[in-house]
């Protein structure tokens, strides 16, 4: 067999591993629900991908009722403050040519809302300026040095995004006519916010994490270690296939069973070291530090970006061109719960927008524009309840 | 930006076109008007229209970028795509007439090239071209592109049409891997290096499995633009049936999964040009499936039809770890002009 339809074999599809792993997992659901003595088993991921991988493959119909699971943020384009979008929408109609990726040029900010405002970076293309679509920072790179315009390139994105603008930075590759608009984040300090939100809401308590993958590949497994320490909550990194998923479910399950919650388990070893990739995260520390960063919708979460160190000053397009950040004011559009849902706290079926006034054709809130959020994965593949009703009639 | 203005997903053949056209024209027109008496018409979404018992007619008009691909050009697609969509209404093409609108400055080679394809594939099936159109459009308003519309015109040689309705009981069948045509247009928009070729072709040896098992197939359909999960969902729709799809059981090119890995596509919402979706009667599967092989088709079953419980119109998926999903028709933008 060759090697991609091995691997579908072996973790995508692989009907029966699955079906094990289900059986033990609804054996084990209702002994862990008393022990914990919670009727609902919460299990937060905290990427994009990993709910796609949920929903795509169907595997929430697959769970018993006690088990919830839960998207966190993981959706950096979801939570790009709309603040940012708009001094980029600015620059841009300065004069300056923006390079973007494809999500985030569809990204309305609050002003898209308002008559005669340009709303988006689409809209101010569609105004007559220079904004680019890009797959990575090294084509807006090679397109700024060929044009020699003045030049911003807006860097969003989380820790599996960072190395990839870091390393160019460090070998001096960017041109001067290229600034960066940093807008990046990390994963772990939102993480962290949505499970204390939830105990001091006083919500049902997140049981249990499934680390993002690629992320952790970078930062390692140890980087989710505070969950298991600090909070008891086991945590595990999973890969981006079915079985992956599953497995992660089930060994959540184990740890809460035996109560030996320690650190960070690793699934997804073929890919994820224990530490991560300790060269990526030398260059990231190298070229960026960390900052509070705004998360759209929800405010300030401290020390939970990253912007370019003063060695790169000259790069920075805020230092550059003076722009000062501005206290975060609420910045998601009227009745959209995007936040909510980006913390764990609302479906997206909760919102009483969903595949209503917001649709993927005509987003209203960002968790509706990019791929990897929540309402726009949902609106893809059906929401849970419909899910499990609807497959227990075709039975 | 202003919503009220045409937008590339309004023409991606799922939800947003179906809505458009709601607004634009089917909700305007009496039924009377839908239809020719007696006959089928837009009041009914399929592959093209029923006049007096035997006479079909369909039509299409084609855009891709690039117009030429591997494995043909719009000129195939264009004469293909048509002679398809009488075939899945039962008829044998009997006339076509075209119609072709280009830029200003666009190359008399290439225009070369794509009328020789047309009359390749016209002569190759003795179909016969009696009409048609010619126009040019300034390069201001539209560059180096061309738009081909075509016309058939069939004929149902023995029994009625098929008119798509799908029964609880039936089994939908494939008559090949899905989605190759959208993954190689995708390929080459989005600059993937491919080994696949456009499974463009007109499908007249399927006249033959019509003939052979009339009256047990309930709905016949190539799935073009917005893909396998467009046709299902129209199917589900008009009889508010729910299809039951089995994920594993859909052949798709390992290529094609490849190209829908790196974009992000999904293969049941990729275009084919030369694959037919058919509803059976449960009773016949086999021997459908058998006549198919015979003909050189690689068929698969690949899901069934059940009567709708608490949601009417649905398309299920079960994926291969057991779960299930709600195949949605396809929205937004999908593969930007794709056919």
């Amino acid at each position: 067999m060759e090697l991609p339809k091995l691997v579908d074999a072996l973790f995508r599809e692989n009907g029966a591993l699955a079906r094990s792993i289900t059986e033990q997992i609804h054996k084990l659901a209702p002994i862990v629900s008393k022990k914990l003595d919670r009727e609902r088993i919460k299990i937060m991921n905290f990427c994009g991908s990993h709910e796609w991988v949920t929903t795509h493959y169907g595997l929430r119909a697959l769970m018993p009722e006690t088990i919830e699971l839960i998207p966190g943020p993981g959706c950096p384009v979801c939570v790009t403050p709309s603040s940012d979008v708009e001094n980029v929408i600015k620059l841009a109609l300065e004069g300056y040519t923006v390079y973007t990726f494809g999500d985030v040029f569809k990204l309305p900010t609050v002003k898209h809302y308002k008559q005669d405002e340009v709303g988006s970076l689409a809209a101010a293309r569609a105004s007559g300026a220079d904004v680019r679509i890009v797959y990575s920072f090294i084509d807006a790179v090679e397109d700024a040095k060929r044009t020699g315009k003045p030049s911003v390139f807006f860097g969003i994105g989380f820790e599996t995004t960072a190395p990839s603008y870091a390393v160019l930075f460090e070998k001096g590759k960017v041109p001067k006519n290229l600034l960066f608009y940093s807008s990046l984040k990390l994963t772990a300090p939102a993480a962290e916010f949505a499970v204390r939100l939830h105990r001091s809401k006083g919500l049902v308590p997140v049981s249990g994490v499934i680390g993002p993958g690629h992320v952790s590949s970078i930062i390692g497994a140890i980087s989710w270690d505070f969950f298991p320490k600090e909070y008891g909550i086991p945590a595990v990194v999973t890969g981006f296939e079915p079985i992956d998923v599953l497995a992660g479910v089930l060994k959540i399950l184990q740890d809460l069973y035996t109560g030996e919650v320690t650190y960070t388990n690793l699934e997804y070893r073929r890919v994820v070291k224990y530490r991560g990739n300790e060269f990526a995260q030398a260059e990231i520390n190298r070229v960026f530090k960390p900052v509070d960063a705004i998360w759209r919708g929800i405010g300030t979460i401290p020390k939970s970006g990253l912007d370019l160190r003063e060695e790169y000053s000259a790069y920075n397009a805020r230092e550059q061109l003076g722009i000062k950040e501005r206290p975060w004011d609420y910045d998601l559009p009227p009745g959209c719960r995007c936040n909510e849902v980006t913390l764990g706290i609302a479906y997206p079926t909760d919102c009483p927008l969903f595949m209503k006034a917001c649709t993927p054709a005509r987003p209203w809130g960002p968790c509706m524009v990019s791929m990897e959020g929540a309402c726009a994965v949902w609106a893809r593949f059906g929401s849970t309840e419909r899910i499990t009703r609807i497959v227990s009639e075709v039975r | 930006m202003s919503y009220n203005k045409v937008q590339i997903s309004h023409g991606n053949g799922g939800k947003e076109t179906q809505q458009l056209l709601q607004r634009l024209i089917f909700s305007r027109l009496p039924l009377e008007l839908k239809r020719v008496k007696g006959g089928v018409g837009i009041d009914h979404p399929d592959d093209g229209a029923v006049l007096h018992d035997n006479l079909v007619v369909a039509t299409d008009s084609h855009t891709v970028n690039p117009y030429f691909f591997p494995g043909g050009d719009i000129g195939y697609l264009a004469v293909s795509g048509t002679l398809n969509d009488v075939i899945m209404m039962g008829a044998r093409p009997i006339a076509m007439l075209d119609s072709i609108v280009v830029s200003e400055g666009f190359p008399i080679d290439d225009l070369e090239r794509i009328t020789g394809s047309m009359i390749e594939l016209l002569k190759k099936h003795n179909v016969p071209l009696v009409g048609g159109d010619f126009k040019v459009i300034e390069e201001t308003a539209m560059r180096n592109s061309i738009i081909i519309n075509t016309v058939g015109l069939g004929v149902v040689e023995t029994g009625g049409p098929i008119v798509d309705a799908v029964k609880p009981g039936d089994r939908i069948i494939v008559t090949g891997p899905v989605g190759v045509h959208g993954a190689v247009i995708a390929a080459m928009q989005y600059n993937i290096s491919t080994s696949l070729k456009s499974d463009v072709r007109p499908l007249f040896e399927l006249l033959e499995v019509f003939r052979e098992f009339k009256g047990y197939i309930h709905a016949a359909r190539d799935p073009t633009r917005g893909g396998l999960a467009t046709t299902l969902n129209e199917w589900a729709q008009l009889t508010g049936n729910v299809i039951v799809i089995e994920e594993t059981k859909v052949p798709v090119l390992e290529e094609v999964k490849a190209v829908t890995e790196i974009t992000g596509l999904d293969p049941l919402n990729l275009a084919s040009e030369g694959v037919a979706a058919l509803a059976v009667d449960g009773e016949v599967e086999d021997e459908v499936m058998e006549a198919l092989k015979g003909l050189g088709f690689e068929p698969a079953s690949v899901g069934y039809v059940v009567e709708p419980k608490s949601e009417r119109g649905i398309v299920v998926v079960k994926t291969a770890v057991g779960g299930a999903k709600i195949l949605e028709m396809p929205t937004g933008d999908i593969v930007p002009r794709i056919c």
